[in-house]
């Protein structure tokens, strides 16, 4: 099951993420980061299909998109 | 488990500066994306311009030159002339391109300097805190158009990509777009075949990109990217305006 | 070498090559647009770059990339064009980075006149464009001077890492006179490596960059750009003194082609028996201060009289370095008109009787 990774100190809480999820992984959380920023967290971690589009719409890269063995690949970027 | 999505090397590991969802973030990744790609960070030189991408050279793992505002397609021939090995690209934004540097922008395509030019259409001045650039929309409110933008006053939004696409010089012109998922795939095509024709000699590579400003628009940057398609799209149509086939 | 006829313009093109410039970025403007029409031909020849940029702001954009990019670089340019160039000097002085211009000035303000002039001084030596800092200014009188000046300016521009201005006028640029490119030799470029972008493959990254939103980086830069002016003073300040050994009574300062004109109406008054010299800044930018200073203080030195194709820019520099001892003799032409040697003459006769000196009965 592939996992996506949010790193809570370097999201800034725009959203883009949680829009660009086509599995609604990805929410925002309740508490902040040290910069004050409500960061986004994968709520359903299991629902995620590994398409890697929060990643490609984070403006900070702050999330990272790993698979078990191979991914299967939805779209060439 | 294997990464498949991860910062890309060309990157330095500082935070950018931009405002939360300015899609400047993503235009910079995929740039270095597509200089890991090609495996050129040692030959590659980015030519920061002056505006919200100022410090873009902060965040590219490249040798990188700033330049005077406006000014970035001169000092980025002055380099691709004396080391034409090299892969020289600018970045720049609205104001930088659009305004004080359109002599630059018009005369580099012109020449045809074998250099990439990356575009960052978001219809504002970013940093100097959202005046009227020459991209904005019409009826655009902005710091400097605060009953909006009056086109008898300030003429229409400048369409950069279709004015380069006019000249007779070979050159690649394309628009593209950064406010959805599908969008920013389509852009990162648009830019790699931009660096391919560079890294081939074949001609001047202009990649125009839709971008958001929630600050300085005054929206969440979900909504930004709204209004981008409900306002900027029609305005500004995407895709491949010339390509050095063209006759 | 023997040597050869050769008109200003063109000498200062071959000169640039000769010293291992093989990229011009120019844009046209009379007095001085053969420089470029010069390049264009030379520079394919041997393999260089030339490219007539769109104006001169462009142009010294790209010799702000390509000395960035770690190569001799030059562009030529007269007066207008040299205030359109006022950013990318102070960009160019900020990045520290080596790159030669030469300014052919002409008559000003203004859109002016073609002919020579001396009125963009202060805009030479007091930096020209925004912020604390200095070209190296080089001022040479004659045709063969300009070349050993263009010939000195690489290695100067890249032993400051800073733009370092020529100064000329249109009658250096548009008379021939004999030329021998070997009497000086330039010397090889130093290693780039350490700040150039010529790629990063096997070292660290280099930027070029000027932006310091600390003040207290930018503070530190501008302590080391005194600094460096501080060593441009004591290692790079040259000029020449004529006539000044046999104890004179009067010192004449005047640079470029004006000193031209000078040397030939002391010559005349010494026939009559004047006892007069001169001191030509062959640097404005390190100024002589203190050799003008000496010479004013020296016991028989009664008075300085300064000629200038100008309203007296060099004059409060001169003024400056006597500390107004006594009154400064000035006589000037301007827009483009060239002092006659006999007007010359009779100025300096009338400042000999207005100082009281001995004059013609030393």
């Amino acid at each position: 099951m592939p996992s996506v990774n949010v790193d809570k100190n370097i999201c800034k809480g725009c959203e883009h993420c949680n829009v660009a999820c086509p599995q609604k992984v990805l929410e925002m959380s309740k508490d902040i980061n040290e910069k004050g920023y409500f960061y986004s967290v994968p709520a359903h971690p299991h629902r995620c299909i590994g398409c890697t589009m929060c990643a490609l719409s984070c403006p900070d890269m702050a999330i990272k998109i790993k698979v078990h063995g191979t991914q299967y690949k939805y779209f060439s970027y | 488990m294997k990464t498949i999505f991860d910062r890309p090397e060309s990157m330095t590991k500082i935070e950018s500066h931009y405002c939360p969802g300015c899609t400047h973030g993503v235009a910079h990744r995929m740039v270095a994306e597509i200089v890991d790609e090609m495996g050129i960070r040692g030959k590659t030189v980015g030519i920061a311009p002056v505006g919200c991408s100022v410090l873009i050279y902060k965040y590219m793992d490249t040798d990188m030159q700033s330049a005077a505002h406006g000014r970035a397609p001169a000092v980025a021939t002055g380099v691709k002339r004396v080391r034409p090995d090299l892969c020289v690209y600018t970045y720049q934004g609205d104001g930088d391109l659009a305004s004080i540097g359109m002599g630059e922008i018009v005369h580099a395509a012109n020449r045809g300097e074998k250099i990439t030019v990356v575009f960052i259409n978001n219809a504002v001045y970013g940093m100097t805190g959202g005046q009227m650039a020459p991209t904005s929309m019409p009826g655009q409110k902005t710091t400097t158009s605060p009953k909006g933008r009056d086109i008898e006053l300030c003429g229409s939004p400048i369409r950069m990509a279709e004015l380069l696409s006019t000249l007779k010089t070979p050159s690649y012109v394309v628009r593209a777009s950064l406010h959805s998922p599908a969008h920013i795939v389509s852009s990162k095509k648009a830019l790699r075949q931009a660096f391919k024709y560079q890294l081939a000699g074949t001609c001047f590579s202009f990649v125009e990109l839709l971008s958001i400003c929630p600050t300085n628009w005054g929206f969440t940057p979900v909504q930004s990217n709204k209004w981008l398609k409900d306002t900027m799209l029609p305005y500004y149509p995407l895709g491949v305006f010339k390509t050095p086939e063209d006759k | 070498m023997p040597k050869i006829l050769m008109k200003g313009a063109e000498a200062i093109g071959e000169a640039a090559i000769r010293a291992g410039c093989l990229s011009y970025f120019g844009y046209p403007i009379t007095p001085q647009s053969e420089v470029g029409e010069y390049m264009s031909r030379r520079l394919p020849e041997v393999g260089g770059v030339f490219v007539q940029a769109e104006s001169e702001v462009a142009a010294s954009q790209m010799i702000y990339g390509a000395a960035g990019a770690g190569v001799r670089v030059m562009t030529t340019t007269s007066s207008p064009g040299y205030s359109l160039m006022a950013e990318a000097m102070s960009y160019i002085a900020a990045s520290e980075l080596p790159a030669v211009v030469v300014n052919i000035v002409r008559g000003g303000p203004g859109l002016g006149g073609i002919l020579p002039s001396q009125g963009d001084y202060f805009q030479a030596v007091k930096g020209g464009g925004h912020g604390d800092y200095r070209c190296l200014v080089l001022a040479p009188a004659t045709v063969q001077e300009f070349v050993e000046c263009v010939m000195k300016a690489f290695p100067l521009a890249e032993k400051y890492l800073n733009p370092v201005l020529l100064i000329g006028d249109g009658m250096l640029a548009q008379m021939m006179e004999p030329v021998d490119f070997d009497a000086v030799k330039t010397a090889p470029q130093l290693d780039v490596e350490g700040w150039a972008t010529t790629g990063c493959k096997d070292r660290p990254r280099n930027v070029v960059e000027c932006l310091w939103l600390d003040p207290q980086l930018c503070e530190d830069f501008n302590f080391e750009l005194i600094e460096k002016y501080k060593r441009m003073t004591a290692e790079d300040c040259y000029f020449e003194e004529y006539l000044l050994d046999d104890e004179p009574e009067m010192v004449v300062v005047a640079y470029g082609t004006t000193s031209r004109i000078v040397r030939t109406a002391i010559e005349e008054l010494r026939k009559d028996g004047y006892k007069l010299g001169m001191l030509r800044p062959i640097t404005l930018f390190p100024f002589p201060f203190e050799r003008l200073r000496a010479l004013s203080d020296a016991p028989y030195m009664k008075a300085v009289s300064v000629v200038e194709m100008s309203q007296g820019q060099m004059l409060e520099d001169v003024r400056w370095a006597i500390r107004d001892q006594y009154p400064v003799g000035f006589f000037c032409r301007m827009g483009g008109i060239v002092p006659s040697p006999e007007e010359v003459i009779d100025f300096l006769k009338k400042e000999f009787v207005t100082r009281g000196l001995k004059g013609a009965k030393s």
